[in-house]
């Protein structure tokens, strides 16, 4: 059993791995003591969820998926009806969102992003894609120009639980109005203008509001590394 | 722009890397990060990005901001089969022979060294030996890049390569909207000071300049327009009436 290779070496030990592994998860892992939900996956916490992730990564997992998905999709639906989808619409697009994150799992680096941040982004494409049929331009991580960062990207780990923790905390604390700014920025989907044109505000004061948000944010999480 | 980039210096090690001066605003970066962006400005957020490491550290903050926000999100339930159903999906998902471990290499030429981000050479097909540029005048020329079509809030955007020979000067003008500009090759100069390789310059109806690109090799840039320039030179108001920049 492949239980303890490591991610990066994921592409080639994965084909190593028998179809009845995948197909039955829970024997080609039994060594792993804690695989079972003891819980509802929807309060899993950020281990579990980086575990999960591996797991998805390394062995193509279905244990594993079922987890993140009971954690992620209800998320994903709830985010994608902010955006004004109704519940059919929000419900596929999840579905959707969780077949990509199963399809991407390998692109997945607990040392650059959380994983709810990594979903985050997936989910913010499919709404792109969704809502404004544009082209969505990406960066290009194997582009030749990209010009390399100065520092080791160990020192920007996240830690997702203290993270996600702190910055709810963190939410608790900033005035309403910023706090209304920063969701309708995230989870609503609106460009500055937007946002002004919605709530009357001049564009000037939408946007000292959501950068005074982010800045008290920064300055509330203290040491967290963001 | 100075304005611009004091709004990303709030981390103490912002800017101490190799990468560009001149950055995006914040404005532009959290936009980008919450999915806000049209395409013509995505484009040049990503252009720039792979130009610089210190935004795209500030952009994975931002990122992480909004997956905590998203993880602390009221869940909605999702249909009692939903689980089922994705099981169901995994499994023609495997028929399509897409492995969750498929990572595309390109087979990169790297005996040379690119000019435009993969990100804009996707849009035509190469990197810049594959435009068509049209003379502007001057020896300045101008190739468009073609968005995809666009609804809504994109539209009346344009996206164009400016290509400045060198020691050349672009005439006199200001901006009737915002303009974006980023550097890819060479560097100019203008009021405001240098502008080079990965750098950022945000300008409005309240930037009034002349960039001369510097000797040495032609300055091309990467230029977001949501109205056209207006040339403020003596010779300005005829030229307007026949240029369209």
């Amino acid at each position: 059993m492949e239980q303890f290779v490591e991610l990066s070496n994921g592409v080639k030990l994965m084909s190593c791995l028998k179809r009845h592994d995948r197909l039955y998860p829970s024997d080609a892992t039994a060594t792993g003591s804690k695989k079972q939900f003891m819980t509802d996956p929807q309060n899993a916490d950020a281990q579990q969820l980086i575990e999960w992730m591996q797991r998805l990564a390394v062995g193509q997992d279905r244990t594993a998926f079922a987890g993140l998905f009971g954690y992620f999709a209800p998320r994903i639906k709830a985010y994608m009806m902010r955006s004004g989808s109704d519940n059919a619409a929000a419900e596929e697009f999840a579905q959707e969102a969780m077949l990509m994150v199963w399809r991407k799992a390998n692109s997945f680096d607990a040392n650059q992003a959380s994983v709810a941040t990594w979903v985050f982004t997936i989910a913010r494409n499919k709404r792109i894609d969704a809502f404004r049929r544009i082209n969505r331009p990406e960066l290009d991580p194997e582009d030749p120009l990209l010009q390399p960062s100065a520092e080791p990207m160990q020192d920007d780990k996240v830690i997702e639980d203290q993270t996600a923790q702190a910055i709810a905390a963190a939410m608790e604390q900033l005035p309403e109005e910023q706090a209304v700014m920063l969701k309708m920025a995230f989870y609503e989907d609106k460009a500055h203008s937007e946002i002004a044109d919605e709530t009357g505000l001049p564009l000037g004061t939408v946007k000292s509001r959501l950068r005074l948000a982010m800045g008290k944010l920064r300055s509330l999480l203290g040491d967290v590394e963001l | 722009m100075t304005a611009a980039h004091s709004a990303v210096t709030t981390d103490p090690e912002f800017g101490k890397t190799a990468g560009p001066v001149h950055h995006l605003s914040e404005d532009l970066l959290l936009d980008y990060a919450s999915g806000a962006l049209d395409e013509a400005a995505s484009l040049f957020v990503v252009s720039h990005l792979t130009l610089c490491p210190d935004c795209r550290k500030e952009l994975m903050r931002l990122e992480a901001v909004g997956g905590a926000l998203f993880a602390t999100m009221p869940p909605t339930d999702m249909s009692a089969d939903a689980l089922e159903k994705a099981l169901a999906a995994l499994d023609s998902s495997d028929l399509d022979g897409i492995p969750a471990s498929a990572s595309q290499k390109r087979s990169s030429d790297n005996s040379k060294i690119s000019v435009l981000p993969q990100a804009v050479q996707k849009y035509i097909g190469g990197d810049v030996e594959s435009l068509k540029w049209k003379r502007l005048g001057m020896g300045i020329e101008t190739a468009d890049i073609p968005l995809s079509s666009e609804t809504g809030t994109n539209s009346g955007k344009r996206c164009f390569l400016l290509r400045v020979p060198p020691g050349k000067a672009v005439p006199q003008h200001t901006h009737t909207g915002t303009e974006l500009v980023l550097i890819l090759q060479g560097s100019y100069q203008d009021e405001l000071g240098t502008f080079a390789k990965g750098d950022v310059a945000i300008s409005d109806d309240t930037i009034d300049h002349r960039p001369v690109a510097a000797e040495g090799e032609s300055c091309i840039c990467l230029v977001v327009t949501d109205a056209p320039l207006r040339l403020t030179g003596p010779l300005g108001a005829i030229i307007n009436l026949f240029v369209r920049v």
